[in-house]
């Protein structure tokens, strides 16, 4: 079972709708207990940095996050939930979790902010989250704010102005800024994905 | 690089799609579901739903709507039509809607794109602008069109911008149901003097219409609504005329 952690911001049903779709067993929760039995993660979250820190830290979800995580439970954050994983953003100057350690910065750009709309991504050979994704598939973003990883984490990246990481991953820490629930077919293969690793995980323990 | 956005809109009328959608593949073309699933296939990159629903008794059949096409739908959508609080902002986007587009209520009271923003975000605040030339001046009208507010355009979408809205959708009064065209003009304007994206709508008739906007009228995006319901031509041969003249769209 994947439990979706809700800690208050984003849209969780939109998530649970596209797992439903492809016929994948989801929970919606913030309890340490479905946390904890769950086989797979997925951290969502729309919004600002600073509010979604303040809701985890309130709900003591960064403590049963980091535990689980390594523990070697795979998880995926998606926008503003991969930004979270981070050492610290930008928006608001809040410290973040830190599990992936690097930066949450603002576009600097002549360009639109927030970037709407589809964006392509460069995906890293043999990232295991792209599998049957084809390269330079296009993903729906809509964000402010992106990751600024220290090390070579990145496994997607898109070009807006500047290219940046659009994707991550650290071991079992998976990271996507684009929306894989609203991106058509190409987003449900991802999910579809990592759904896959989560289970592989679990039987190769 | 970003794309350009193409973006059906259908007019929903207590829960039924109206407006003469006739394709034969479907099979009920008034189900908001199927046809929200059609035009996925053909390539839409969003969906705008407008609920032209009269009755406010009739209102909560939209959001059993927005249910229903959240289950189904894997690419985001909007809703407008009727929005005035921000307990109907929120009302809609717990359904499962990504965006509402509000527009005669904004212009009444403002603070519901100030405070939508601050509590959902902006990305999910669309300001739905209807523009009508007087003289020289582009103003803006509300009640669908009927009252004119005095107001410029140019001075409300900066004003919307400033209070926190995500993106415009700009209709030109004067071009919409003609197919004559985008209005370039106003479209280049508004779109050169704010920071969030605009979405163009009103007047689309040709594949030409579409590159003319998106190019030399700076838009983010184009909004058809009859065009693609007749079956003129699909949404799919938009894009594939787009992509032909070298403008980047999602295949």
């Amino acid at each position: 079972m994947i439990t979706i952690i809700d800690y208050g911001l984003g849209n969780l049903g939109s998530v649970k709708n596209a797992l439903d779709k492809l016929g994948i067993n989801s929970l919606i929760s913030k309890s340490t207990t479905d946390i904890e039995k769950a086989d797979g993660l997925i951290f969502p979250g729309v919004g600002a940095a600073g509010e979604g820190m303040k809701n985890i830290t309130r709900e003591k979800l960064d403590k049963i996050i980091k535990q689980e995580v390594s523990k070697g439970k795979p998880i995926l954050g998606i926008c503003l939930g991969m930004q979270l994983f981070m050492s610290r953003s930008e928006e608001g100057n809040v410290n973040c979790l830190n599990i992936v350690e690097g930066l949450v910065q603002k576009f600097m750009t002549q360009l639109k902010v927030p970037q709407i709309g589809w964006n392509t991504v460069q995906i890293e050979k043999d990232a295991k989250l792209f599998v049957d994704i084809p390269q330079n598939s296009y993903f729906y973003f809509v964000h402010s704010y992106y990751c600024l990883p220290t090390n070579k984490v990145a496994i997607g990246k898109t070009t807006y102005e500047t290219q940046f990481c659009s994707a991550l991953q650290k071991d079992n820490i998976y990271g996507v800024q684009f929306h894989p629930e609203k991106s058509g077919s190409s987003g449900l293969q991802l999910l579809k994905n990592f759904t896959k690793i989560v289970y592989e995980n679990n039987t190769s323990n | 690089m970003l794309a350009k956005r193409i973006i059906p809109c259908l007019d929903v009328d207590n829960g039924r799609v109206v407006k003469g959608v006739n394709f034969v593949q479907l099979k009920d073309a008034g189900d908001p579901v199927e046809l929200a699933k059609f035009y996925y296939q053909e390539g839409a990159d969003e969906l705008v739903f407008l609920d032209i629903t009269a009755s406010s008794d009739n209102r909560k059949t939209m959001i059993e709507v927005v249910k229903k096409v959240a289950q189904e739908l894997f690419i985001p959508f909007t809703v407008g039509g009727g929005i005035r609080s921000v307990q109907d902002i929120k009302g809609i986007l717990l359904a499962g809607a990504d965006k509402v587009a509000v527009n005669t209520a904004a212009i009444k009271t403002p603070q519901l794109i100030s405070e939508g923003a601050r509590m959902f975000g902006n990305q999910c605040i669309v300001v739905a602008i209807d523009a009508k030339k007087n003289r020289r001046k582009w103003e803006v009208y509300i009640n669908g069109g009927r009252t004119p507010t005095g107001i410029g355009v140019l001075d409300w979408a900066q004003q919307v911008a400033k209070l926190g809205a995500g993106e415009i959708l700009l209709t030109s009064m004067d071009r919409d149901g003609t197919k004559k065209g985008f209005d370039i003009n106003l479209t280049k304007v508004i779109s050169e003097s704010v920071a969030i994206p605009v979405i163009a709508s009103g007047g689309a008739g040709t594949k030409e219409d579409f590159m003319a906007v998106l190019k030399e009228g700076k838009a983010d995006a184009a909004l058809a609504a009859s065009l693609f319901h007749f079956g003129e031509f699909s949404i799919s041969e938009v894009k594939e005329y787009l992509i032909d003249n070298k403008i980047e769209v999602r295949k």
